[in-house]
């Protein structure tokens, strides 16, 4: 029997809807195919070109980006390059686990409230993403400035010596990408808390869970496809990101996006650029199934 | 808390005077029950009664605002719902959604670390029992309701509770194999000889699978008894038009055993207590008189104004004129499919006093 469905109060067929969703899709397949596609061919295809004289493009091909990219050079071997995505990789994992951490609670307390002030929090989460990356980055600069409170707190604590202060350094970027991150974090987050079963909860308690069993069973089980969204929302950008490292880092605290931009902008080196972009969204594309595989496996 | 307990303690259970409000709606208003071990109890009621909340102190998700819960001679009321040997069917099942059906039997067990070959024979014995040998390896997905249904009883009872606690089971399944579980239910209990308390707000589920009714209403329990009992000895207006359908009779005491109603007086085996109130007849107790039977007393000239065929009864809507200033009154009355009669009839009926159950109110 052919499967008809009702649409815009006309009768339609299944085949007839799925012609309607090709010529409603195909704008934005088109989009994607010039702007997305297209380019990333490009780019890999670049990756393995040369750095022509004064930043043109020599059009041959060969594995040596790679070669530098691994550090190999006609001076030697340096672990530079390897050491920079080494640290990406590391920062962009610890922000992802920190931004779930936190967020997690927050999305728990978000939910416990009335539906005006959920609106009114969520208002406050985003607020902050509103305002310019920069801006918001230099606003930090300032805050974990030697004078200012929290470097006071850190001294009193001991944390840091005299005449020290917060920032430039790993710390100050870690403030800046969570800071930047955890509302994206939150959002799925919170939509899966949103959907929990609170019967499964009772469950785990009723089939004499402890509270570490009840929390893996109940509610991380359940919560699983919203953390992986959430993941996802935040590994990847805070991979390719530059413009926090940039300004809370200091000068030689390098990240592979920082890099990245070094090549298409001082350096002129766009095939250089273009290898550690290709790697970049390989790593990512790595990262994310590894993830899946290992921690989604008994949920997704 | 022991997973195996020993057989030859006795788990009776003692709810002593429960208090609860949520806010300022008082939700459980003294409850007092001994529940013996190895009873079929249900608590029925309407939605809002405070039947399902009874469950939840009992398994120890909420907490009484007074009174305790005692168990086998032990106040359990403090304890965690993890602590105790109280096992629960959830009306929506909650399965794991990320265990298959083995693992998902095997939680309660696995909570407790029983060794893994324990495991294994008990869950496999349990789910032979209810009938799901062939879902081992299955997802809670991809089941049925009725499988369902069978997965969260299995889940329950491998852990061999004292007690096993189910909330509207039943509810989510349709007619036919509601009717089939609540048979299989009433074996199983027998089967595992575990006390079971149901929460329902079916009638006719509760009569079909308990030893022990507790009737609810506005958190009290207004009648505890037998289905029997309860169906044919309901207390008040209530019982009686909750369970089953009464006619209820408006009436007033004229002399001892004998009360008068719009219709003409009627004789009673008991003297109420009350001057003014009802008097509860069963449908099926309303007798329609051949033309050549007679009675001394109860009988009432009646108009048949309406016969709804109910497959193995009819069910007639009778007119009885009333006396004097009265307005007449209309009653239902159940006659066999065998025994014809149309609207209009002018039939005798008869109502014998020993079925006529005198309400509290």
């Amino acid at each position: 029997m052919q499967q008809t469905e009702v649409f815009e109060g006309k009768l339609t067929t299944r085949s007839r809807m799925r012609k309607f969703g090709v010529l409603l899709t195909g704008p934005g397949i088109l989009w994607l195919l010039v702007f997305l596609l297209i380019p990333t061919v490009f780019l890999m295809v670049l990756a393995f070109a040369q750095r022509g004289s004064y930043g043109s493009i020599d059009w041959h091909f060969s594995l040596l980006n790679l070669k530098r990219l691994l550090g190999f050079s006609s001076f030697g071997w340096s672990p530079d390059n390897l050491l920079i995505l080494w640290r990406s990789v590391k920062i962009a994992a610890f922000t992802t686990v920190l931004c779930i951490f936190f967020g997690l609670p927050m999305a728990f307390w978000i939910a416990n409230h009335g539906k005006s002030m959920r609106a009114f929090l969520f208002a406050l989460i985003m607020v902050p993403s509103c305002t310019n990356l920069v801006i918001r980055t230099a606003a930090w600069m300032i805050l974990l400035g030697p004078d200012m409170f929290p470097a006071s707190i850190a001294r009193f604590l001991g944390l840091i010596a005299e005449g020290e202060s917060l920032y430039p350094g790993s710390f100050a970027v870690y403030v800046g990408m969570v800071s930047s991150m955890l509302p994206f974090a939150v959002l799925p987050l919170y939509t899966s808390v949103e959907r929990l079963d609170w019967g499964i909860v009772e469950a785990a308690r009723d089939l004499y869970a402890g509270p570490v069993r009840t929390f893996y069973h109940g509610i991380l089980s359940q919560m699983m496809p919203g953390i992986v969204a959430s993941v996802i929302l935040t590994l990847v950008p805070s991979f390719g990101m530059y413009v926090i490292s940039d300004l809370l880092g200091g000068s030689k605290y390098m990240l592979i996006g920082n890099l990245i931009q070094q090549q298409f902008g001082s350096a002129s080196d766009w095939p250089f650029g273009a290898m550690l972009g290709v790697v970049l969204i390989l790593t990512s594309v790595i990262s994310l199934v590894i993830f899946q595989r290992v921690g989604g496996k008994n949920f997704v | 808390m022991n997973p195996l307990p020993s057989s030859n303690q006795n788990f009776d259970l003692d709810i002593r005077n429960v208090h609860k409000s949520f806010g300022k709606k008082v939700v459980l208003d003294g409850i007092n029950v001994f529940i013996k071990d190895g009873e079929f109890v249900t608590l029925l009621g309407p939605s809002g009664c405070g039947k399902t909340t009874l469950l939840r102190i009992i398994a120890g998700f909420e907490k009484a605002d007074a009174g305790e819960i005692v168990l086998s001679g032990k106040v359990i009321s403090d304890r965690s719902p993890s602590k105790r040997p109280i096992n629960t069917v959830f009306q929506s099942y909650a399965l794991f959604p990320h265990l298959n059906i083995f693992n998902n039997i095997a939680f309660g067990l696995k909570s407790h670390k029983v060794p893994k070959d324990e495991i294994e024979r008990r869950v496999n014995k349990m789910m032979e029992i209810v009938n799901i040998t062939d879902l081992a390896k299955e997802m809670p997905a991809t089941l049925s309701g009725g499988q369902r249904q069978r997965v969260a009883l299995a889940r329950a009872l491998v852990n061999e509770p004292d007690i096993l606690l189910l909330d509207e089971p039943l509810s989510a399944l349709d007619a036919n194999l509601r009717k089939k579980l609540q048979v299989e239910l009433r074996e199983l209990q027998k089967k595992t000889d575990t006390t079971f308390i149901l929460v329902t707000h079916d009638q006719d589920e509760a009569i079909a699978v308990s030893d022990r009714i507790l009737v609810m209403y506005k958190g009290q329990i207004i009648q505890d008894g037998s289905p029997e009992d309860i169906y044919e000895h309901p207390v008040n207006r209530f019982v009686a038009t909750f369970i089953g359908e009464a006619n209820i009779l408006e009436c007033e005491r004229v002399s001892e055993k004998l009360a008068k109603t719009n219709f003409g007086n009627l004789v009673l085996e008991k003297d109420p207590t009350w001057e003014k109130g009802g008097i509860a007849i069963r449908m099926e107790d309303i007798h329609v008189c051949t033309p050549n039977e007679s009675f001394a007393e109860n009988v009432y000239p009646a108009k048949i104004l309406e016969r709804i065929f109910r497959g193995d009864y009819w069910e007639l809507i009778a007119e009885l004129p009333g006396v004097g200033a009265c307005e007449s009154l209309k009653l239902r009355v159940m006659t066999d499919p065998d025994e014809i009669y149309n609207p209009g009839d002018q039939v005798n009926l008869y109502i014998d006093p020993q079925y006529l159950q005198v309400l509290s109110d």
